[in-house]
């Protein structure tokens, strides 16, 4: 069975080895499609009836009080949860709901956590090489050699998320700021279609928010990834996005610019009648 | 009939009232008449006299007929006393007084008369001795009595039964003799009889069916086989029963063992792998109560409860306090820490007690069986067990739910940092659980020792079985552990007979393997986000 | 070439010459020295010693799971035994027509048991390289299948523990029962030969001690080679954070998978070079006592440093010699004593103690650079 399904894995030793050319087919528009989704842990539902459309290289900020659904929706894109009823395409070629996480990650979808998890006992260095795409099966990590290419590949992400200087140190020491960057730059290695990141800026200083905000508005464009921020901090959301998604019980309430939304007599509502600035924040 | 027997005791009693000394009890004894009416020539005389005896309900009559069989019943020629000839060897021979049953010296042979009997007089003690114990005041010895009586009546019993049946008010007692005659008549080839034998799962019962079955009139042999798959299927339902009973009883057993483990290690999270252990300090603390109280061993045992309990709870503080909470955070660590635990208290025993295993002696309130019919009869003791692992477990329940200890265990285990802040001491909380599955596990020890032998290697053969019931009933659920321990039990059982007992327990090990592994977090699990963790 | 990295550490060169110079000394010893002499190593003792070194690869092979893959396993006796029973089948196949009941080809226990033939499990065990190969392949194929079912429905931690446990226990009682075919309660023993030397020599039981110091550097050298690959470093990654490595798409079961089970064979292989040394393999050797005693070994020495397993393996039982000579009763408080404290003093074990010197004198204090901080 291992045998058959390395077999189909061929063609995404291909996917690996030329990034550029994904194999996800963006040509019509939306790089992640939603639709219909409905999850229910013991009663409750989680998501409800959630659709939601991420075009190809957007930055979307996804918005919404505590148990709105947004980490299970995390969930349900990454292949962690599966979902009772719905659909979840990546492009119009992949049925993520019928993949593995692996798998989901292979295909290009980065996810960075709400904690921030490094390999604490790697050196940055090591916990970037891992991050690395590559040929990710057995025989060919254990023989895997360090080229320069690679090398340069590790400098350049090192270098975007400036963590130079603690290369050789063990993430284990990183202050949680860097931490939360060093697992950015993880998913920059993988070289993601799309990247998946929840509240980035919880607990960052004011300064580490605004290095976080360039990095993920550098990051987001046309041909490069694709980047959905969950974020209850307003302030953060304002500096960065340009579209925002406001989800209330498992589903979508309100979307649009950050200020359509603000006025949206709605999404003032949930936020129980008060500024969303003041109150979120 | 009835009458006599309850008469006779009150006459006794009135003797005794009226302050008779023993001496004058000889002359004015019944029984002195009933002997002297044995002592005549002639043989016909002596049946009557038999006969007098049987009836006259008297305590001593079976002694007597027996001793008259056995031809040491005889009669001291000048004084005219019946005496027991206690050994006939040599001159002069021990004896004891015949109605008294007292020590009277020795007696020369050639003073002593035998009372001499023939066959036919044989025959009529013999039947009589079967059917004099249906005379006895008490029920249970009566249809035992009825019993034995099956598939041994003959021609000669038939009448006196009869009789037996007429007076008899035990209804019991009258289906069992009612039974034994029909044996009789099946054997004389009367086909009506079957239907009275259908149904018993006596094995006379069967044995008489079985031999009717090969009779050379086809009637009867169709009928007896019909009887016969008819009380078949009655045995295997039977059967069935106890196989469930003995599945239920060694599934009290696990969910003992496992129930303090559920609460420790599934509420908790704390592997402590001297849950075993703690088990074999319960079952020591019974030995050791039964030895602070010789010859008590009921009061020893009930005693045992509650200090079994304290015993094991005290030990499982220190082990909390001088081991696990020092590794909190580390569940392989507390594993390993715990397992080193285990071997010292397990030599600790051998070395302060004994390696040998030490005998608990059940009360006799529990020993001895309950009989549901014929076919099943169920042991006492494990009925107690299973009694008691279904009573500890509600009280565990009752605990967990409606107490505030339970309730702030549920807060610790669910968010201990929010517990905290609202002022719940954890430490505190983790003790006390602690302490409480402990316990448990002391109380599992108690019953156990009703069980199986004491020995410092108890608890470890419990270890292994106790985690496999509580992964599987779903760790942090108590009824799931429940429900694992007493199916395994079943399973393990119902396996047992084909399969032998030491490949069903390979084959539930490996059942339980491959299910975790099916079901990760066993029969019942704790769903929802939290539970991913 | 992958296997050769761990020769340019000098940790590994240190390692691998420090056990090579106390082979050498040890058959010095033996060979040159006029007996009577204190410096003579006796024939015993060299046996002693070999023992020792089939336990400290058996512990390696617990630390290449425990110490890097973060999996607990109570169960490696079963591997250990497995290769045992494989080395047990062949050494009872030598034996031959000079068993008490001299039938060539049964088995003295078989015969007893009034079996006409061999069980076909026990056919080509006559052949010493299939015999070898099964050393390796039976323990595999066991490590294969269990851990393929446990890691495939994510069974880890604990959980994994308990099943490990409760597998070489089922094992231990199916290997107790005479209709399994392995000798029930007495296992296999009187051995004679191993590839037509006679085991009764001293020499022979010299060229067993230097073949498992051989086997235990090979062994060391291989798990080194993979810890220090990219492929330890996923381990690593699955030991410290294994749902961010499945999101980094690396498939950890198989990773998990692949580890098991060359720990397992090379637990297999300390098993097949135990058994001609101590002449006897049977059930105890599944115990569940013994594999957690393993554990002990292993987090005596230090977990995940290798070298600090071989260490805790010869420490521990050379303890357990002593003690078991000179007041046996005192061993296993002194054994339940040492997982107590080793668990709650001495979490890097023998090694960390050693690192943690080394390191001050580096002025380096970076804690949570080990493994133990990390996790368990």
């Amino acid at each position: 069975m291992s045998f058959i399904s390395s077999l189909a894995d061929r063609d995404r030793v291909f996917d690996f080895l030329v990034p550029a050319t994904s194999p996800v087919d963006v040509r019509h528009g939306p790089i992640l499609y939603l639709e219909d989704v409905t999850v229910t842990f013991d009663g409750f539902k989680a998501i409800d009836d959630l659709n939601l459309t991420i075009d190809d290289g957007e930055l979307r900020c996804i918005i919404g009080p505590n148990g709105a659904g947004k980490t299970t929706m995390m969930d349900i894109i990454t292949g962690k949860t599966r979902p009772d009823s719905g659909s979840v395409w990546f492009g119009s070629r992949h049925n993520l709901l019928a993949m593995s996480e692996p798998e989901i990650a292979s295909l290009g979808i980065g996810r960075k956590f709400q904690k921030p998890t490094v390999f604490e006992a790697l050196t940055v260095f090591e916990n970037l090489e891992l991050a690395m795409a590559a040929d990710k099966r057995i025989l060919p990590t254990l023989t895997a050699r360090m080229s320069g290419e690679i090398r340069d590949r590790i400098e350049e992400v090192l270098d975007t998320i400036g963590l130079v200087e603690l290369r050789d140190g063990p993430a284990g020491i990183l202050s949680h700021g860097q931490k939360q960057w060093l697992e950015i730059g993880m998913l920059l290695m993988q070289r993601p279609r799309l990247l998946l990141v929840d509240e980035p800026v919880a607990g960052m200083t004011e300064q580490e928010m605004e290095r976080t905000a360039e990095l993920l508005t550098g990051l987001a464009g046309k041909g490069k990834q694709s980047v959905v921020v969950v974020e209850h901090d307003m302030g953060f959301v304002r500096s960065i996005a340009r579209q925002v998604t406001v989800l209330h019980q498992g589903s979508v309430l309100a979307e649009g610019s950050m200020d359509q939304v603000s006025q949206d007599p709605k999404v003032v509502e949930v936020y129980l009648g008060a500024d969303p600035d003041e109150e979120a924040a | 009939m009835r009458m006599i027997r309850s008469f006779v005791p009150g006459l006794l009693l009135l003797f005794l009232l009226v302050g008779f000394v023993p001496v004058a009890q000889a002359q004015d004894d019944p029984g002195q008449a009933l002997l002297e009416s044995l002592a005549t020539e002639s043989y016909a005389e002596k049946g009557e006299a038999i006969e007098a005896i049987i009836t006259s309900g008297d305590e001593r009559s079976r002694r007597w007929l027996e001793e008259l069989l056995d031809g040491k019943l005889q009669r001291h020629k000048d004084s005219g006393r019946f005496v027991i000839v206690v050994e006939n060897r040599g001159r002069s021979w021990p004896v004891i007084d015949a109605l008294s049953f007292d020590d009277a010296g020795e007696m020369s042979r050639r003073d002593l008369d035998r009372i001499g009997i023939n066959n036919a007089l044989r025959g009529q003690l013999q039947s009589a001795l079967a059917v004099l114990d249906l005379y006895v005041q008490d029920v249970g010895e009566r249809r035992a009595a009825a019993r034995e009586l099956l598939g041994s009546v003959d021609a000669t019993l038939v009448e006196p039964l009869r009789e037996v049946i007429a007076d008899e008010d035990d209804a019991e007692v009258r289906r069992l003799l009612e039974q034994g005659l029909a044996i009789h008549r099946l054997s004389e080839g009367d086909i009506d009889a079957i239907a009275e034998l259908e149904g018993s799962l006596n094995s006379r019962v069967r044995a008489a069916l079985n031999s009717a079955a090969r009779s050379d009139d086809p009637l009867i042999a169709d009928a007896a086989s019909a009887a016969l798959d008819d009380i078949e299927q009655k045995r295997r339902l039977n059967s069935g029963l106890e196989t469930l009973y003995f599945g239920l009883s060694l599934g009290s057993v696990l969910v003992l063992a496992a129930i303090g483990l559920a609460i420790t290690f599934g509420v908790m999270g704390v592997i402590n792998m001297a849950h075993g252990e703690l088990i074999m300090l319960g079952a020591y603390t019974t030995w050791a109560m039964q030895q602070l109280l010789p010859g008590q061993p009921g009061v020893a045992l009930v005693l045992s409860i509650p200090a079994g309990f304290l015993v094991a709870a005290l030990a499982g503080i220190a082990i909390e306090r001088g081991v696990i909470q020092f590794l909190k955070g580390r569940p392989l660590e507390t594993l390993l820490a715990t397992f080193g635990v285990s071997l010292i208290l397990q030599q600790l025993v051998r070395t302060v007690i004994s390696p040998q295993n030490r005998t608990v002696v059940s009360p006799d309130w529990m020993s001895g069986s309950l009989m549901i019919n014929e076919g099943l009869s169920l042991t006492l003791n494990r009925l107690f067990v299973l009694g008691f692992a279904l009573v500890v477990f509600a009280g565990l329940m009752l605990v967990m739910r409606r107490t505030r200890l339970g309730l702030e265990v549920r807060a610790v285990t669910q968010n201990r940092a929010m517990a905290r802040a609202m002022g719940i001491r954890a430490t505190r909380v983790d003790i006390l659980t602690f302490a409480l599955g402990s316990g448990v596990a002391g109380l599992a020890g108690v019953a156990l020792s009703q069980l199986t032998n004491v020995g410092p290697n108890l608890g470890q053969n419990y270890i292994i079985d106790s985690f496999m019931v509580v992964v599987f009933g779903g760790v942090g659920n108590l009824w799931g552990t429940l429900v694992a321990g007493l199916s395994l039990g079943v399973i393990n059982q119902v396996l047992e007979p084909w399969a032998g007992a030491v490949l069903a327990k390979i084959i539930v090990l490996v059942f339980i393997i491959l299910f975790i592994q099916k079901r990760p977090r066993g029969l019942f699990p704790q769903k929802g986000r939290a539970a991913e963790g | 070439m992958w296997l050769l990295q761990p020769f340019n550490e000098r940790a590994t060169r240190l390692f691998l010459g420090v056990l090579l110079a106390c082979l050498a000394l040890v058959t010095v010893l033996h060979l040159a020295v006029p007996a009577g002499h204190p410096l003579y190593v006796s024939a015993y003792t060299v046996t002693l010693l070999g023992k020792y070194l089939s336990y400290a690869l058996l512990a390696v092979a617990v630390d290449l799971v425990w110490g890097y893959l973060g999996i607990l396993s109570l169960g490696h006796g079963a591997f250990f035994a497995l290769g045992g029973y494989a080395m047990g089948m062949y050494l009872m196949r030598q034996i031959g027509d000079r068993g008490t009941y001299g039938n060539p080809i049964l088995p003295d226990f078989m015969v007893f048991l009034n079996w006409d033939s061999l069980p076909w499990y026990w056919l080509g065990f006559d052949m010493p390289w299939f015999a070898f190969l099964m050393v390796m392949l039976a323990p595999g194929a066991l490590a294969l299948v269990f851990g393929f079912l446990a890691f495939r429905s994510r069974v880890t931690g604990v959980y994994l523990s308990i099943i490990t446990q409760a597998m070489t226990f089922a094992l231990m009682l199916a290997f107790f029962r005479n209709e399994m075919g392995f000798g029930g309660n007495n296992g296999l023993t009187d051995f004679r030969e191993l590839l037509g030397f006679d085991l009764r020599t001293d020499a022979t039981r010299l060229g067993l001690f230097v073949a498992t110091g051989l086997a235990l550097a090979l062994g060391y050298v291989l798990c080194r080679a993979i810890v220090t690959s990219k492929l330890g470093r996923v381990s690593v990654a699955c030991r410290d954070a294994e749902a961010r490595t499945r999101f980094l798409g690396y498939r950890v079961e198989r990773f998990q998978l692949f580890v098991f089970v060359v720990s397992a064979m090379l637990a297999g292989v300390a098993g097949a070079l135990y058994v001609p040394q101590v002449g006897i393999i049977n059930p105890s050797e599944f115990s569940p006592i013994f594999s957690i005693e393993i554990v002990l070994w292993v987090a005596l020495g230090g977990r995940g440093t290798l070298y600090g397993a071989v260490i805790g393996a010869l420490l521990v039982n050379y303890a357990k010699t002593v003690f078991t000579g000179a007041m046996p009763d005192a061993w296993l408080f002194a054994l339940g004593g040492m997982f107590v404290l080793v668990t709650v003093f001495l979490p890097k074990g023998v090694a960390g103690l050693l690192s943690y010197r080394l390191k001050r004198k580096a002025q380096q204090s970076d804690d949570s650079s080990t493994p133990q901080e990390a996790t368990s």
